[in-house]
């Protein structure tokens, strides 16, 4: 059974990574998680998000959460902000999307068009 | 929504939304009064006692995106749909206090889910607040306090990816503990 006390190891060998790294990108992934992006599946999305990043033991990229900007029933909507580069939306995201946009499009840089809003507007 | 614990999430959502610092969630579950409560609590701006009146009209909403606002008015449904009820009170500049029953026996009642990604989702959706997660099974009890996380990680964010990856394992092996019958 966890508890508290197994925290510390976890504040130490954090530390240490966060230590050697450099925020270096500036990377930000925004979920939306008003009750349309809630009920349509938003936060298992994040969840995904998440988990893929520590995966890949990626820790300079911010996950956020954002409200409903209107367009509910494209929710679950994901926003992939990268410094120097135009917002990509993503619309209809489910978990496994959600790794992909991690692996294609905040690891590799390549944004996944197919699954963004421009290709419906 | 098929779980509590995504309702859970949108209430507290809106205790986000409204500024607060402090936000207590509790579930008490009392197998021999068969009932379950729900409870939000929190440190936000609080609402108008006329907008208090209308809380639960689902075409009730400070949003501007849209017209409508489902999230307390489904929990409501929900509650009195599992033999239950739900109840707000907020005083403007103190705070808000949602508390929703349920019977444990009614065949309406949907699972209470993910509780440690709701928590996760809270956490994420804003670091400084400060989370508070009760959770009463008959006699056994289990307590998470931010607070207390935050003494500990002693300058290390709650935020970051490996600290919330074992707060969600903490989170879900506690909690199978105390619901464990």
């Amino acid at each position: 059974m966890k508890s508290i006390e197994e925290l510390e190891k976890i504040r130490r060998e954090t530390l240490e990574k966060v230590n050697l790294r450099k925020d270096r990108n500036g990377i930000r992934i925004t979920v939306g998680m008003a009750t349309c992006g809630i009920a349509a599946g938003a936060r298992p999305v994040m969840m995904a998000i998440l988990d893929e990043l520590g995966k890949r033991n990626i820790t300079d990229v911010v996950v956020a959460e954002t409200g409903c900007i209107g367009m509910c029933k494209y929710e679950p909507m994901v926003d992939v902000y990268i410094p120097g580069q135009e917002k990509v939306t993503y619309i209809k995201v489910d978990e496994n999307k959600a790794r992909q946009i991690v692996a294609e499009h905040v690891v590799n840089g390549h944004p996944i068009k197919e699954w963004t809003i421009s290709n419906v507007e | 929504m098929k779980e509590l614990s995504l309702y859970i999430l949108d209430i507290a959502q809106n205790s986000l939304k409204a500024g607060a610092k402090n936000i207590k969630i509790e579930l008490d579950i009392d197998h021999s009064k068969d009932l379950l409560t729900v409870i939000v609590d929190d440190d936000g701006c609080g609402m108008e006692k006329e907008f208090l009146q209308k809380v639960f009209d689902p075409f009730t909403t400070t949003r501007k995106e849209r017209k409508v606002g489902l999230g307390l008015s489904f929990f409501k449904e929900l509650a009195q749909q599992c033999g239950g009820d739900a109840k707000i009170e907020s005083k403007k500049g103190i705070g808000t206090h949602v508390e929703g029953t349920f019977k444990i026996s009614s065949v309406d009642l949907i699972p209470i889910g993910d509780i440690p990604s709701t928590i996760i989702s809270l956490i994420i959706s804003d670091s400084e607040v400060e989370i508070l997660f009760v959770i009463k099974v008959d006699e056994k009890i289990f307590k998470f306090d931010t607070v207390e996380i935050k003494k500990v990680l002693d300058g290390v964010k709650i935020s970051e990816p490996s600290v919330l990856k074992w707060l969600r394992e903490y989170l879900t092996e506690n909690l199978k503990c105390v619901m464990e019958v």
